[in-house]
């Protein structure tokens, strides 16, 4: 498969101009940038020298700091380039992915799930997974994270070094190497100290570098129904620009869904899944100081998430009405064709001289190390104390602990480098990202909730509900890969559509992991109550909070993201 | 950012980062007052709006973030 790809790749890449030439104020500031993570990465190298530092960055960073280094752990290519990508293909129904999918499911980490990781002391959710249901679960989550996130880094690394190709000519094969290499000493260095700032520094760039594509477009269009008139001259269709009116049948929207997929699929399964479970972001709110601050993290991200469409949806938007030509899949890709994973980059183009070029350019390039340093970083850490520590060498010292998670850092790294070269097989990032998180993290979310809510979970239930949803996802997509007719069996709907089979097999997949959780459970035996203190409701006393003001209660700024959230709905209805 | 065993803040480093990309992007852009680059809404001179706009942030996380002896 990567012998394949590579060389239809470069048959391409002959015949590709680069889109810009950078000039010597953008090279500086790329290249300053480089040059201050790493010296993060330096600097901190002295402060990560015990496993609590390195893994779990001495669990004393502030609601602010956590919550920023949790949303930007997840704003990588995923989020910049993937989402426009998705938009200009889909229109404003990709924002789902950022509304339905961030809303509950953030809040609902913070206000539910976020007391039991905490007061566990666990270092990780397989390791939560190893306190409820025992070593079977917590090594199959496990090693399913650890695959998972490092085909993710792959994902970041690819989508980097296509922008470099596009915008500056870079050889794809070199743009990898450096980025993944720069990675790989920062997060060595300083582990999930390294990480976070990096990530909260990126955050800073993400915004301010990619905002000027937003301002100037809709100046250019004038205004939202100006740029809604552009699209609608571009594609005759009213699907582009609604978010829910267009999802009561498959048919009647340009991604083939339908509303019970978008809330229950997607807000339910995929999102709950990915935002409780996924344990690249659920470590950034871990590494809170308190309980307090842990919450809130999850709650302040979901905040600025409820934002992010502005910096990425709406640039989509704006490609489909400003541009004068028509983007096409990356399979399809010709000399003179730029395919829709190019999105933001032309954009940058369209709009920005010298120096915020570079700005631009530097915050994609941050968004990309973000995602994939903190994929590298949990990956460090589920594989040390998940899989080595319980598995290979169970009593060394602390100093070689720390030494294992620096060197898996490093092959976290080459691992992803290896699996990068797979993204070119798929026409869409988004795509790709999606049937991953299906596999893993939807059953996962099914084992780790109903475990956190139900005392008579056994072990044997919490394994086989998970081992079953996550077979049951892979059998579903291997069918519709074989037959995509059976695409109408797992949709329910003849009219469905590729990203239906997504939301539709993760929904699928929860119900099969609780299902067999459930029943499995019954015929075995749970643990005793005093074995599920501080794992479940019911059997866990939460630490008595000293009063303070309702404004610093996470359930107050919870309930403005809900408000946040339905203004957003009726407003683009 | 928790101080720790006089650990710099990371809004410290953003704000020396963010102050340099400033100045960097102001003075391209006064650079290029005259003769802009072809791009759209150049007339507006975002590079000037920007520049200016990163070193406010900049120099306001520098100043407030640095670090002082003990």
């Amino acid at each position: 498969m990567v012998m394949h790809g590579i060389p239809a790749l470069l048959i391409v890449w002959q015949g590709v101009n680069r889109l810009i030439t950078l000039s010597s104020s953008d090279l500086l500031i790329i290249g300053l940038y480089f040059a201050m993570v790493l010296g993060i990465g330096i600097y901190l190298r002295r402060y990560a020298s015990t496993s609590n530092d390195f893994f779990m960055a001495g669990r004393e960073m502030s609601a602010w700091v956590a919550g920023l280094s949790f949303l930007s752990a997840n704003l990588g290519a995923l989020e910049l380039m993937g989402w426009a990508a998705s938009t200009y293909q889909y229109g404003i129904l990709a924002a789902h992915f950022y509304w339905i999918a961030a809303f509950p499911s953030m809040v609902f980490l913070g206000l539910v799930m976020m007391p039991f990781y905490y007061i566990s002391k666990t270092h990780s959710v397989p390791g939560y997974l190893k306190l409820r249901y025992g070593e079977a679960t917590r090594a199959l989550s496990g090693i399913s994270f650890a695959v998972m996130t490092i085909l993710m880094s792959g994902i970041n690394m690819y989508a980097m070094a296509l922008v470099m190709k596009v915008v500056l000519g870079w050889n794809i094969h070199f743009s990898i190497w450096v980025s993944s290499l720069t990675v790989a000493v920062y997060v060595a260095l300083g582990g999930l100290y390294s990480a976070i700032f990096n990530e909260v520094l990126q955050f800073f760039l993400i915004w301010l570098g990619a905002l000027v594509i937003p301002v100037l477009g809709m100046i250019e269009v004038g205004g939202w129904s100006g740029l809604v008139s552009r699209i609608h001259e571009r594609v005759q269709s009213d699907g582009y620009v609604h978010l829910w009116s267009t999802l009561g049948t498959f048919s009647g929207n340009p991604m083939g869904v339908h509303w019970t997929g978008v809330v229950f699929g997607l807000g339910g399964a995929i999102a709950c899944g990915y935002w409780t479970t996924d344990f690249l972001v659920v470590q950034r709110a871990m590494a809170a100081k308190d309980l307090r601050s842990a919450q809130l993290a999850p709650i302040i991200a979901s905040y600025f998430k409820m934002v992010i469409p502005l910096i990425v949806i709406l640039p989509g938007l704006l490609a489909l009405g400003v541009l004068p030509y028509r983007l096409v899949p990356e399979s399809s890709v010709h000399p003179g064709l730029h395919s829709y994973n190019e999105v933001l980059p032309l954009m940058l183009a369209r709009y920005c001289g010298p120096g915020l070029l570079g700005l631009g350019i530097t915050a994609l390039i941050a968004g990309f190390m973000s995602g994939m340093a903190g994929n590298v970083s949990a990956f460090a850490t589920v594989w040390t104390y998940d899989i080595y520590q319980p598995y290979i060498r169970k009593t060394e010292s602390d100093a070689h602990y720390v030494r294992v998670g620096r060197w898996c850092t490093i092959l976290g790294v080459f691992l992803s480098i290896a699996t990068a070269y797979f993204v070119t097989q798929f026409k869409s990032i988004m795509d790709y990202m999606q049937a991953l998180v299906s596999f893993f993290i939807a059953p996962l979310f099914g084992t780790v909730i109903i475990g956190m809510i139900w005392k008579r979970t056994t072990a044997k239930g919490g394994f086989w509900g998970l081992f079953a949803g996550t077979a049951s996802s892979v059998v579903m997509y291997t069918a519709v890969r074989i037959n995509p007719a059976a695409l109408r069996y797992i949709a329910l709907s003849p009219d469905a559509k590729d990203m239906a089979e997504n939301l539709y097999r993760a929904l699928w997949s929860w119900i099969i992991c609780v299902v067999v959780t459930v029943l499995v459970s019954l015929f075995t035996e749970p643990k005793s109550e005093e074995q599920l203190a501080g794992l479940v409701w019911g059997a866990t006393k939460f630490p008595r909070a000293e009063p303070i003001p309702l404004w610093k209660k996470p359930i107050f700024w919870a309930a403005g993201v809900a408000i946040l959230f339905g203004v957003l709905q009726w407003m683009f209805w | 950012m928790h101080e720790r065993r006089h650990m710099l803040p990371v809004w410290f480093f953003i704000g020396v980062l963010l102050t340099i990309y400033g100045i960097i992007i102001l003075i391209t852009a006064i650079g290029e007052w005259s003769h802009p680059t072809a791009v759209v809404l150049a007339q507006y001179h975002p590079g000037i709006w920007c520049g200016v706009l990163l070193l406010v942030i900049g120099i306001f996380y520098t100043v407030r973030f640095w670090p002082r002896s003990r």
